[in-house]
């Protein structure tokens, strides 16, 4: 930051570049995409892809904060996405006709983000002192639970007040006045449509902010200096509970924000092991891993790639999942193995000759 | 009555997860990885015993025992192409490898099975055990699983104890470095490891399919999360903690489906891990692994 007061223009520091690069990438996208959707290029399938590719890219920006610089692996992401999407239809549906739209899906923001936080913070007390496999199941338990518990809960409201049973309807004994807000496994229904693909983008474009400064900042660098070496961290007086509660919390919060507006994109909301189940946790993780373990960009374009694969393959209907599964693995391999890392630097440095020197010092 | 019932039958569905948990158990102890599509080489069992036994009419068992060779030619060969490339790499990595893989199982199942669920027909064909003057029926295949589970884990403890193959399995998962130093073949050690998983998740869908018959795709998916949720509870990378484990994982699961809720059940199981990883963070029989500066 003090190169950019110090310098002329174009002089950023390499971080603030790299970041502006990620918002730009964003916002030419969304410009991209708006043109070609005003000149009838995209086709209507796709067209209703725009909202969930949005909901992916938040959460798997949310994701990649726990992943890739607390350095834990969550497989309970959808849970967290889950009690955001249902704490804030609930709200919309109950204030359908009392708020005007907009301000009533940014208070439902408020209180999906709020909601997911909460449960994140106390998921995240006793899960964090776990750690590598075992953290990975429980936050997997964690999500599964939440999806069951939200599967037989029933909420109502009348005028004596706010119900809820977790046995059936009847058993909320409403008022003739009354409203079903939670139906159990048939959820929520009639949930306004609020999100469009103007207010993802700009969901996505404030996530990115929260989310790089978060990195960039003195409690970021702590994070980070926890998952590079916690007895070290500690050592010099970082308070590993702290910042790994922060940063666990930060990035549930965000998965709610993902879940909000996913929630006001349909009419019906289920949680369904398709939608919140730990199926869907992996998939998110899927997403941070190959866009790379702690880069923020690359989990956009992954989250972004991958939506769209089983999409741009749909031509060859049966075999879309199966082409998409040996994508993944190959991909793997390739990325990781030792053996084509090295293979990778073999090749470069016979055809790149000149880019080794620059690799090296990098 | 019923609680007897309801125990029997816990214990049933337990030993299958124990079948399938000491697959998870003994892949993670010896290459510190979460074979994420296990439970699909379950399904893959499953539909080799379905095909051979309904479709060709072969003697049931004889349709186990080429079950049982498929699944182990099938993990050997996913070892090999799949994750020994890997070998070294970010265990994420691997992860996602394993979860790639675990969706192309399921979809070359769709793919040539079909979506529909196949009616599993019961390969355990003795009579019903009665009890009590018909009181208490203990179905055939309960008391099956139960045995052939006993068995297989007594078994598979003596083969790891007294054999030659089954210590340098040990020595490979406690310093895969020393081991190999030691002249074991850690390569070989680890596709030994992963044909014995492999067999017991074709015995263990097998009996699974016989209990609950229906099968499709995705039948090994959850069957596949619980036993692994169940080799964590018992201390993952043990073979007596995975036992016991998937045992009492199928007894909490189906006393609460019984007398709680059988929406909840679910809920309730991954509650009680919580807990116990809370108490216990390495699981019941897990060792603790101290830290080195």
């Amino acid at each position: 930051m003090d190169m950019e007061i110090k310098g002329n223009k174009a002089k950023l520091s390499k971080t603030t570049m790299n970041d502006l690069v990620t918002y730009e990438m964003v916002i030419l996208t969304y410009i991209v995409v708006q043109i070609l959707v005003s000149t009838g290029h995209v086709s209507s399938l796709i067209q209703g892809l725009l909202v969930p590719f949005c909901t992916y890219v938040i959460v798997a920006v949310a994701l990649n904060l726990t992943v890739g610089i607390l350095g834990e692996l969550s497989l309970g992401h959808a849970g967290f996405m889950c009690v955001g999407a249902f704490a804030s239809a609930v709200f919309s549906l109950a204030f359908k006709d009392a708020l005007p739209g907009g301000l009533r899906f940014f208070l439902a923001l408020l209180i999906g983000a709020a909601a997911a936080a909460l449960v994140g913070f106390l998921v995240g007390i006793p899960v964090l002192r776990l750690r590598g496999d075992y953290l990975a199941i429980v936050t997997l338990a964690f999500g599964e639970i939440i999806k069951n518990i939200i599967n037989v809960l029933y909420l109502g409201v009348d005028s004596k007040g706010v119900h809820f049973s977790m046995k059936d309807a009847l058993s909320l004994h409403l008022e003739e006045d009354g409203v079903m807000l939670i139906k159990g496994a048939q959820g929520v229904t009639g949930t306004p449509n609020d999100s469009n693909f103007t207010v993802g983008v700009i969901l996505i474009l404030v996530t990115l902010f929260i989310v790089l400064n978060f990195i960039h900042s003195r409690t970021g660098r702590a994070v980070m200096s926890i998952r590079d070496n916690r007895i070290a961290a500690e050592s010099v007086g970082i308070n590993v509970t702290k910042y790994k509660l922060i940063a666990f919390t930060v990035s549930a919060s965000l998965a709610g924000v993902a879940g909000v507006l996913y929630a006001h994109n349909l009419s019906t909301l289920n949680a369904l092991p398709k939608n919140f189940g730990y199926n869907m946790s992996i998939m998110i993780l899927v997403f941070v891993v190959l866009g790379g373990i702690g880069n923020i960009r690359g989990s956009i374009i992954a989250a972004v790639l991958l939506t769209l694969l089983p999409e741009v393959l749909r031509g060859l209907s049966d075999y879309r999942m199966l082409i998409y599964s040996i994508v993944l693995i190959v991909m793997m391999i390739f990325n990781w193995s030792p053996n084509a890392i090295f293979f990778r630097k073999r090749l470069k440095q016979k055809f790149l000759p000149g880019r080794k020197a620059a690799k090296e010092e990098a | 009555m019923s609680f007897v019932a309801h125990l029997i039958n816990g214990i049933s569905l337990g030993s299958v997860y124990a079948l399938i948990a000491l697959g998870y158990t003994m892949v993670y102890g010896i290459a510190k990885m979460l074979n994420f599509a296990h439970g699909d080489v379950i399904m893959i069992g499953g539909y080799v015993v379905f095909v051979t036994a309904s479709g060709l009419g072969i003697n049931p068992l004889a349709a186990i025992i080429v079950s049982m060779a498929a699944c182990t030619v099938l993990g050997v060969t996913i070892e090999r192409v799949a994750y020994r490339p890997l070998r070294g790499a970010s265990p994420l990595a691997v992860l996602i490898t394993a979860i790639g893989v675990s969706y192309l199982l399921q979809n070359v199942a769709l793919l040539v099975f079909g979506s529909d669920t196949k009616a599993f027909s019961n390969v355990v064909t003795l009579p019903n055990l009665e009890l009590f003057g018909g009181q208490l029926i203990i179905k055939s295949v309960t008391i099956v699983t139960v045995i052939v589970s006993i068995i297989i884990m007594v078994g598979l403890t003596f083969f790891v104890r007294k054999t030659k193959i089954g210590r340098a399995m040990t020595a490979v998962s406690e310093d895969q470095g020393a081991a190999q130093l030691m002249g074991i073949n850690v390569n070989g050690t680890i596709a030994v490891t992963f044909a014995i998983g492999s067999s017991l998740a074709a015995v263990a869908g097998v009996l699974l399919c016989s209990a609950y018959p229906s099968l499709t795709p995705y039948t090994g998916s959850m069957p596949g999360i619980k036993a692994f949720v169940a080799a964590v509870f018992g201390g993952i990378g043990s073979i007596p903690g995975a036992f016991i484990g998937g045992i009492l994982l199928g007894v909490i699961e189906n006393l609460s489906k019984a007398y709680i809720s059988s929406q909840l059940a679910d809920a309730i199981v991954f509650s009680i891990l919580i807990i116990v990883l809370l108490v216990k963070p390495t699981g019941l029989l897990g060792r603790k692994v101290l830290e080195k500066v």
